[in-house]
């Protein structure tokens, strides 16, 4: 199937060049429509990531912005930052908040695909409104968690007081100890919605005649999923945890307005830290050495993925 | 399947909706209780005795935040559809060189952080004097939308029967005629769905608006939520009602666009 279309496309494409040879001016005129978008990368893009590299070695201080000057410090941001006890801290928290978002979101979205797949009436509509918590300002779904979790009124202690499950309100937001958790469980929500989207769009396309032989071979709904689903939809996996971990690590928006990263740290993330050396503290340098710690984890993450589906489609080649 | 069996899930799906979308319950049915309602334990479960004063002082407090997120949103849909709609077709359509390491370059720039983007965007704009301002959100905001925009839009403009580009060209279109008056209305769809999300994008956007603005001239709205709940935390009918306004655009995108919605969502980074 893939040579197929591969010597199609190979034959027609030198027929078409020839057809239309494409002058100078032709060329220029294509060139047109990419240019807009090309200047935009540069400016707003290559530009900013490059100037953050070189902020990263220089020290910047509230004056640099008014007297200018922000001189050349060679690696004392990052060491500054190493020597740091918050940064253990951020790395720790980044790394279970990630993991915890992304672990919940995908198990609980892809129980719901599932689910979904079955046909039954109003199946399409409630799945669309499932999508709403994914489109809301994370600044609306932060506020209403903030109050959820208020500890005197919110409906969650409430709820578990009323349920006799706790005897004393918990504070979600203002202690050390649920901080982080209270903010990940937020974020788990908002995260659902985006795995069951894919992952369904995922299911559609296993064939359903699958199903029905492996049911006439005897196979329970477990086995089919563990022999049916889960290997065809290994691709689509790979995808939505790959995006799901880029989504949760710069997460900003949820963090910022639950706890502003405290108690003392306790939800303290990469991202936040950043926003808080930089726009806090006026200290531009440290954040954006941060900041290019996140790039690094992101870029990362991004080759063992392209590595993945590589050897994904290697594989299948030899198989076929 | 048995009736039975099919009823039974769409009893099982209401109630997984229900369960799911409860904290989308609790801010309708905050705003509309008053101040001093809320402050009894345990919360009413439905508002009894609704009111409007939440909304009231929502829309006092709050309703020129709101102007300025929607000035910011509208801006941003048009830059980046300026943008994005003639790149998109050039790296779908045009055989020029380096069009393939363009497409990667587009989907690398969607992985830089937006704290990275704030963070270097800060001083370049305090420098140039684009804080505090219209032009600097929206071209802020347009990082992340363009890339998106441009993603989606390729992938729809690769469908466009090349029959009908050719018929254009032969009748002596030239290619910006062409790409007007033929690729842009077959694509309409597509172009709806990049410009509804770059608006929720833009309207959503927190970060570049608690960085960029100091609140001396505009204020986005996510800002104005941030420090409406900073402010006064006993005051959550007012907070709630903002909360509801701002999730409008959200909530009609939904209800009159679904289908453009679930496209945008496995378009924006799946298709590739």
């Amino acid at each position: 199937m893939t040579t197929n279309t591969r010597t199609t496309s190979g034959t027609s494409r030198p027929r078409h060049a020839h057809r239309k040879p494409g002058g100078h001016r032709e060329r220029l005129a294509q060139w047109t429509f990419v240019l807009p978008m090309m200047l935009f990368l540069l400016l707003f893009f290559c530009y900013p990531v490059l100037r953050n590299l070189a902020m990263s070695f220089q020290e910047w201080t509230v004056a640099s912005f008014y007297e200018g000057g922000s001189p050349f410090v060679g690696l004392d941001n990052y060491i500054a930052l190493v020597t740091d006890p918050i940064f253990g801290r951020a790395v720790l928290n980044t790394a279970l908040f990630t993991a915890g978002s992304l672990l919940f979101q995908f198990v609980i979205g892809l129980g719901l695909a599932v689910f979904f797949q079955r046909r039954f009436p109003l199946s399409g509509t409630l799945r669309g409104l499932m999508l709403l918590p994914w489109l809301l300002p994370l600044v609306v779904s932060g506020a209403v968690f903030r109050w959820i979790y208020d500890e005197g009124f919110g409906v969650l202690n409430q709820l578990l007081l009323g349920l006799h499950l706790i005897s004393d309100p918990i504070p979600w937001l203002s202690s050390t100890q649920y901080a982080l958790t209270s903010a990940i469980i937020a974020n788990i929500w908002v995260g659902v919605p985006f795995n069951l989207v894919i992952l369904h769009s995922g299911l559609q396309a296993v064939p359903a005649s699958l199903y029905e032989a492996a049911a006439l071979d005897g196979a329970g709904p477990w086995q089919r999923f563990r022999m049916i689903t889960l290997p065809l939809l290994r691709p689509v996996i790979a995808i939505v945890l790959m995006l799901g971990l880029i989504y949760t690590l710069k997460v900003f928006d949820m963090i910022m307005i639950l706890t502003g990263g405290g108690p003392a740290n306790a939800s303290e993330t990469l991202t936040t830290w950043s926003f808080a050396l930089s726009f806090e503290e006026f200290d531009f340098g440290q954040g954006a050495a941060v900041g290019n710690l996140l790039i690094v984890i992101a870029l990362v993450f991004a080759l063992l993925y392209l590595r993945s589906i590589r050897n994904t489609f290697s594989s299948q080649g030899e198989r076929g | 399947m048995t009736t039975t069996r099919r009823v039974g899930n769409t009893v099982v799906g209401i109630l997984l909706v229900l369960v799911f979308l409860a904290p989308v319950y609790w801010m309708i049915n905050v705003s509309l209780q008053s101040s001093d309602a809320l402050l009894r334990t345990p919360p009413a479960w439905f508002p009894f005795d609704p009111t409007w004063s939440g909304y009231a002082e929502a829309l006092r407090t709050q309703g020129s935040h709101l102007v300025t997120s929607l000035v910011i949103a509208l801006g941003t849909v048009v830059f980046t559809l300026l943008v994005s709609a003639p790149a998109a077709y050039a790296l779908a359509r045009f055989r020029l060189r380096g069009t393939l390491a363009l497409v990667l370059v587009v989907l690398l720039v969607q992985m830089v952080p937006g704290i990275v983007m704030a963070n270097s965007l800060y001083p370049i704009f305090s420098g140039v004097g684009l804080l505090d301002s219209y032009p600097g959100m929206i071209l802020a905001d347009s990082t992340l939308t363009v890339p998106f925009a441009v993603l989606i839009l390729r992938t729809f403009m690769s469908g466009v029967p090349g029959e009908l580009i050719e018929a254009a060209r032969v009748d002596g279109c030239g290619q910006w005629r062409t790409f007007g008056s033929v690729v842009l209305p077959v694509c309409r769809n597509a172009v709806i769905t990049a410009g509804l999300f770059s608006f929720l994008f833009a309207w959503a956007d927190f970060l570049f608006a608690v960085s960029f603005t100091t609140g001396n001239t505009i204020q986005p709205i996510t800002v104005g939520i941030y420090r409406f709940v900073g402010n006064q935390t006993t005051n959550w009918n007012g907070v709630m009602a903002t909360a509801v306004l701002a999730s409008i655009p959200a909530a009609v995108l939904l209800l009159t666009a679904q289908r453009y919605v679930a496209a945008g969502i496995t378009g924006g980074g799946v298709k590739e």
